[in-house]
């Protein structure tokens, strides 16, 4: 009998302090953020898509050697490049050297798992992570970047 | 409560709990033969979000395979990159600095953490109580904060690499994790007095399918699950790995084998990781987080290799069979959901549906872990 | 004669008026309170989402009404309309002042009941005509949780009405007038200028308020509903009007809930002072029951049928029979 009765008063006594700690939760601030009318500034480190970088002059630092495309485990990156001759002054003889030059730099986002393989195994610092999150679309050819146009509409 | 006086053949009807369900966590379908409330028998078929990821394995280069491990439980991936990157480094015998191997547990026992507050809230919110979901994922924010600020993901971290980590932690990192901890002891003590100490949420768990520790063994249950049955199996001390040596904590056991014990166990290790990570803090040397000669290309050589580490969902195993090349022949993960869940076939029989919920969602299942 | 029944019109339109209203514009408080238990704002867009309910109501009506295949027409089509009416029709009874009341009848406590148990046998319906095994799992057991609920609430209801001794809503409450310590939650009280001292109203109040959780499938208390295991259970397959009809009847029969409570136990349209009572205090005082109605759902989770059939059979009725024959008993005494 003294069982029967204290277990309804220890169950009403629970059941009462949870209705006051909900009470207190209903005073205190409210953590959201109202999007679109106030956005939050991500990470330094945040991941969004890669972007190329550019030195002083501008232009990309890619020299296109292909590491960042064999490292992708997806495939995503797509670059090409071509050959050009130039002249530079050696002990002053003109001599002619060749480089790479990058032509065509494609990311194809729908498939990028953004585990930073490419940035990390990319030596000249030539891509970085953006800070981009606000990405949807309607399209799937929205997410396929051209990244070297990007950076020249950067530029411009 | 106990089960149905008789059954009369032909008299059940089949019930689909089925891939969409709220209750689920995921796409499980449960096949359930149910004579009015009670159910005579329960058939979970599997597959739904087969994903391959032990064939990616074979076809990709090591470092390749790594964002798949963040995909597979993707609330406690760093538990599982751990294993993965151990697994790799024992098979190509890669030295790891000591910091490194220090920030590792203490990424793991944070991600540990949010992994339960998550269950907590949708282990709660299954049971008719949607707001200490709100309120655990409120502090879970702080800690995804902090993941994200060293990291740049908050939930598939692609972080550890083989001999250490991507990017270090700065002091600003360790004075945010010295600010976080007493908030979020202060909120295992609410949901203690909000949830735990509830008469209607004590009624709903206690005696509530009951697991005992002969069924565990049987299925080969680890984890939550099997401590809340009594048996005294952590990984973290009966195998250790890592760092967990050096560190002094407690695994708490619970001998009921009721859903409220496998509840208690959680809370608890929460508590504990919380130990682990002040103890860490203070531990954490100096020096470089990547081992100074590390190979361009990891072949590891012909042979077996094994790693198992706990994470949040219990002992989750990685077998890497090498044959010398750069992907590897055999890439098995040993999933501990999967022998977690086909627990629920056994246990279910002759309960109510909604006992029988109530101990799936505390088995803590996470499908996308079970397929793979 | 013709003004009668003009007044009768005119009572019964703005009974249904003050429901309608009441309906919509209580979905939109219990969205903002339950956000603000949850520290988050609830809609809180134009006007502080005032053109919430107006929006739902358009998006409900404009969409397509889906009747399953193989269901039971005629049922499926009179279970929400069978939701929603008794409530409004219960509205006609209840005294709002001490001059507003629509129709003051001498039996207005037995017609509440009467309509309240309509209430149940729609939900029946609607599992039933549904067919869909979700439905009629969810259907059997809210009917079983409403037949069980009713016995201690009319049991309490007797109580109280054998102190008052009439049935009339309005007599009762104008046998509480006077200021707080004369309305029957509390101990003591001076029925018909006599003085009785009955130390159990307050239980007979809480008995009460948590039937009347039953009644209305509220949490901790709405497995009919349980959104997290049987999908919607008794309301799956409704889409359009018919899940319209079923949420507005689930707030009207909580404002007539709480109406009712503040009758029978807290004095109605009395001030606790006794100074100037009013419409204003009933309102008041229904507003405050509805927050603690919403406060509740919010922070506990759901019993089991087992728990819940328990209550009420193992604690809640033995002690409301008990409190009947302590009443009688003090009756005769005093």
């Amino acid at each position: 009998m003294g069982a029967y009765f204290s277990e309804i008063f220890l169950g009403l006594k629970s059941l009462g302090i949870g209705l006051g700690i909900t009470f207190k939760e209903f005073f205190k601030p409210v953590v959201t953020v109202p999007y679109p009318y106030k956005t939050i500034k991500m990470s330094e480190r945040y991941r969004g898509h890669i972007e190329l970088v550019e030195d002083e002059d501008g232009k990309t630092k890619c020299v296109a050697c292909g590491m960042c495309q064999r490292a992708c485990p997806s495939g995503c990156i797509s670059l090409a490049s071509k050959s050009v001759t130039y002249e530079v002054e050696v002990k002053g003889e003109m001599k002619t050297k060749k480089k790479k030059v990058l032509t065509k730099y494609n990311l194809n986002f729908t498939t990028c798992s953004l585990c930073g393989q490419c940035v990390e195994n990319c030596s000249f610092d030539g891509i970085t992570f953006s800070k981009e999150y606000n990405l949807a679309s309607f399209r799937k050819e929205d997410f396929y970047f051209d990244l070297l146009n990007r950076l020249k509409e950067r530029n411009s | 409560m106990s089960g149905p006086i008789s059954i009369q053949p032909g008299e059940t009807f089949t019930l689909n709990v089925g891939p969409q369900h709220p209750a689920t966590h995921g796409v499980l379908r449960v096949k359930m033969e149910m004579d009015g409330e009670y159910i005579v028998q329960a058939e979970t078929v599997l597959g739904y979000i087969h994903r391959m990821h032990e064939l990616m394995g074979e076809n990709r280069t090591y470092p390749q395979v790594l964002p798949n491990l963040s995909r597979l439980d993707y609330l406690g991936a760093m538990g599982y990159t751990h294993g993965h990157v151990l697994a790799v480094e024992r098979a190509a015998s890669i030295e790891v600095p000591e910091r490194a191997e220090y920030i590792r547990v203490l990424m793991v026992e944070l991600n540990r953490i949010s992994s339960h507050l998550f269950w907590f809230g949708a282990f709660v919110m299954d049971l008719g109580g949607f707001t200490p979901l709100m309120y655990a994922i409120q502090d879970r924010e702080h800690i995804l904060d902090l993941m994200e600020a060293v990291t740049g993901s908050r939930l598939t971290y692609c972080y550890f690499r083989f001999g250490g980590l991507y990017n270090d932690v700065d002091d600003d990192f360790i004075g945010a994790v010295r600010a976080v901890i007493p908030r979020l002891r202060k909120s295992l003590k609410k949901y203690a007095a909000l949830v735990t100490g509830n008469i209607i949420f004590r009624k709903r768990l206690e005696d509530i399918g009951p697991i005992s520790a002969e069924m565990c063994r049987k299925y080969g249950a680890t984890g939550p699950v099997a401590r809340g049955s009594g048996i005294d199996f952590d990984v973290r001390k009966n195998e250790p790995y890592s760092m967990y040596p050096e560190f002094d904590f407690d695994v708490p056991v619970y001998h009921e084998c009721d859903s409220l014990a496998r509840y208690k166990v959680r809370m608890d290790e929460m508590e504990q990781s919380l130990r682990i990570i002040e103890q860490g803090l203070d531990k954490l040397p100096d020096g470089p987080i990547m081992p100074k000669k590390k190979p361009k290309l990891i072949k590891p050589p012909k042979g077996d290799y094994y790693q198992a580490v706990e994470t949040a969902r219990g002992s989750f195993g990685i077998r890497i069979v090498s044959d010398g090349s750069k992907n590897a022949y055999r890439f098995k993960l040993r999933s501990p959901t999967y022998s977690n869940m086909h627990l629920f076939d056994e246990a279910c029989q002759g309960m109510m549906i909604m006992d029988a919920l109530a101990m799936m969602g505390s088995l803590d299942l996470v499908i996308p872990e079970i397929d793979r | 004669m013709d003004l009668t029944i003009f007044n009768a019109v005119i009572a019964v339109v703005i009974a249904i008026a003050f429901a309608a209203a009441n309906a919509a514009y209580l979905v939109l408080a219990e969205r903002r309170g339950a956000g603000r238990i949850q520290r988050r704002p609830g809609p809180n867009v134009n006007l502080f989402g005032m053109l919430q309910p107006p929006c739902d109501g358009i998006k409900l009506m404009t969409k397509q009404l889906m009747i399953p295949g193989g269901a039971d027409k005629a049922l499926f089509m009179v279970a929400p309309v069978l939701a929603m009416a008794p409530a409004i029709m219960s509205f006609v009874t209840i005294p709002f002042s001490d001059t507003i009341v629509a129709h003051s009848m001498d039996i207005g406590v037995l017609m509440i009941f009467a309509f309240a148990s309509l209430g149940g046998m729609s939900i029946l319906l609607a599992g039933w005509g549904s067919r869909n095994k979700y439905g009629v799992m969810a259907s059997v057991r809210a009917v079983s949780q409403n037949i069980s609920y009713e016995v201690p609430m009319l049991i309490t209801v007797i109580t109280v009405v054998m102190m008052t001794g009439s049935m009339n809503l309005r007599e009762i409450t104008l046998s509480q007038a006077g200021g707080f310590w004369n309305w029957n939650i509390f101990p003591v009280s001076m029925a018909d200028g006599n003085f009785m001292l009955q130390p159990l109203m307050p239980v007979s109040f809480l008995i009460f308020y948590i039937c009347s959780l039953a009644e209305t499938n509220r949490a901790p208390f709405d497995l009919g509903e349980a959104e997290s295991e049987l999908v919607a259970g008794f309301h799956t397959e409704y889409g359009s009007m018919g899940f319209g009809l079923f949420f507005m009847g689930e707030y009207a029969n909580i404002v007539i809930g709480a109406s009712l409570i503040t009758i029978l136990f807290l004095g109605g349209w009395d001030c606790p002072l006794g100074l100037y009572p009013g419409v204003w205090w009933f309102l008041l005082k229904i507003y405050l029951l509805i927050f603690s109605f919403i406060w509740i759902r919010w922070t506990f989770p759901r019993t089991t049928i087992y728990g819940l059939l328990n209550l009420s059979w193992k604690i809640l009725i033995p002690i409301s029979l008990f409190n009947l024959l302590l009443t009688a008993g003090l009756l005769k005494v005093f």
